[in-house]
């Protein structure tokens, strides 16, 4: 981690060319509001029905209580889904995921890690995804795309039971809808400590440049 | 929460909008009842409301709480089953639930109980529970939802609410069914009659195939497999056919009310 941040002070001074379009940082903000809304509500509503041996601390929740909670939830999934549904289309329309996320092969993946780990992975140009980054960006939109889905799944097992039974029943969809969550959680917790190591891409997803 | 308020509706009336936001929080003395520790369920999620804190932010909560209603009810099939499963599903034993504990549940003697009919309906009778139990049975076995989350299978077996509806002569043009219920605090909850109207609706009389036991809701409750459970009164005494929306005892207190499955 150190010496990515290291091998990035040494980078020099970026191009004035825009690396993040206009849309991607509005998606990407909404996004991160709804996503964090979603997720501290989620908890919430977890500490009704835990299912596993442990709650949320209250003081990471929202809505106080179940009620609030779930009102917390059922408003914010609003604003994640049309906002990640405008994602969705732009990405495709644009040709933004296949210039950006593809192609993503075994061999680069392995060669980024490995450079990641022994911090010789380049961040000198933003434009260009590494093939760790291209895993993890197409890795986490499927796992927004599960999230969803398994969230409809457990709001609505009667009128969506089709789409219940593909997460193997309400009980198990549940678990589904966790391990989402768990992943973006730790997904997001990469990719802020990432962000905050190579500032300027930071920089990039509010100003463009 | 500050800044969010000042944020979300800028140039509202603070005085009316709180007039408006007050009328919507449950009362805190009911709140503390309940989070005192009533029930199992209850001591996981009800130990304050941090929501309230914030007027225009649970306004604006409540707001789209009903635009999900009238979502959830466009979403709504009436020919959409609930699934149903086999007596080696049932979950035992079946879980008690309610705001209070067990040994507080109503405790109804069927001889000064009577199931009343009231509102837009052409036969106000009163029902003995012996006139109810010569209705026509039929047994679901379909999975109760929690809106805490978790889920238990169980058989109900009693009367169609529609044909009862049909019986009365109730008038299906209303928006809801109001049922009363008798424990102590009044529990009522308001079913819309698209709802009450589904083939799975029923007025519950038996579970597991025995008399409804007391900790279920004796001697009635009305089953909504299509709705969570707290959409599903037990220990009721009467139902009133309205076009008027009554609220409900969870509904009011911020849970969403078509809350269907």
């Amino acid at each position: 981690m150190t010496s990515i941040s290291a091998s990035d002070s040494r980078a020099v001074y970026p191009s004035a060319k825009v690396v993040q379009p206009v849309w991607v940082r509005i998606v990407h903000w909404v996004n991160a509001v709804a996503m964090i809304m979603m997720i501290m509500s989620g908890w919430q509503i977890y500490n009704a029905s835990p299912l596993f041996d442990f709650t949320f601390s209250r003081s990471i929740t929202l809505g106080g209580w179940l009620a609030g909670g779930l009102l917390w939830h059922f408003a914010a999934m609003w604003l994640l889904m049309v906002n990640g549904l405008v994602y969705l289309v732009l990405g495709f329309a644009t040709g933004r995921f296949r210039r950006k996320l593809l192609p993503i092969t075994p061999s680069g993946v392995l060669a980024d890690t490995r450079a990641a780990l022994t911090g010789k992975l380049s961040h000198d140009d933003l434009s260009t995804y590494n093939y760790v980054q291209k895993l993890l960006y197409a890795g986490i939109i499927v796992v927004g795309i599960v999230v969803v889905l398994s969230g409809l799944s457990i709001w609505k097992p009667v009128q969506f039971q089709w789409l219940t039974a593909v997460f193997g029943g309400y009980d198990f969809a549940r678990y589904v809808h966790f391990t989402c969550m768990a992943l973006i959680v730790a997904f997001l917790v990469v990719h802020v400590a990432l962000a905050l190591l190579v500032p300027k891409s930071l920089r990039a997803m509010i100003i463009g440049r | 929460m500050r800044r969010f308020r000042s944020l979300l509706i800028p140039g509202v009336d603070k005085k009316l909008l709180v007039r408006d936001a007050t009328k919507l929080l449950p009362d805190p003395a009911r709140r503390r009842f309940i989070a005192g520790g009533a029930s199992l369920g209850a001591l996981t999620l009800l130990t304050g409301c941090d929501v309230s804190d914030s007027f225009s932010a649970e306004n604006l909560l409540t707001q789209i709480s009903k635009f999900n209603d009238k979502v959830q009810a466009a979403i709504f099939n009436p020919n959409t089953l609930a699934p149903t499963y086999t007596e080696a599903d049932i979950t035992r034993p079946f879980p008690f639930n309610g705001y209070y504990a067990e040994e507080d549940a109503p405790d109804i003697d069927a001889e000064d109980w009577t199931f009343e009919v009231r509102g837009l309906v052409d036969n106000k009778k009163a029902w003995t529970l012996e006139e109810l139990h010569k209705l026509p049975e039929v047994t679901q076995i379909t999975r109760h939802i929690c809106v805490e989350g978790w889920s238990a299978i169980g058989s109900w077996s009693g009367t169609p609410l529609r044909d009862f509806l049909k019986l009365v002569g109730a008038d299906t043009r209303a928006k809801y069914c109001w049922f009363q219920c008798a424990d102590v605090d009044g529990y009522n909850s308001p079913l819309d009659m698209e709802t009450a109207l589904h083939p799975q609706t029923q007025m519950t009389f038996k579970f597991d195939g025995k008399i409804l036991p007391r900790k279920y809701g004796y001697p009635m409750k009305i089953r909504v497999p299509t709705k969570l459970g707290f959409k599903n009164p037990k220990y009721v005494i009467s139902m009133e056919v309205t076009n008027d929306y009554k609220g409900g005892y969870w509904e009011d207190q911020g849970y969403n009310s078509f809350s269907g499955s």
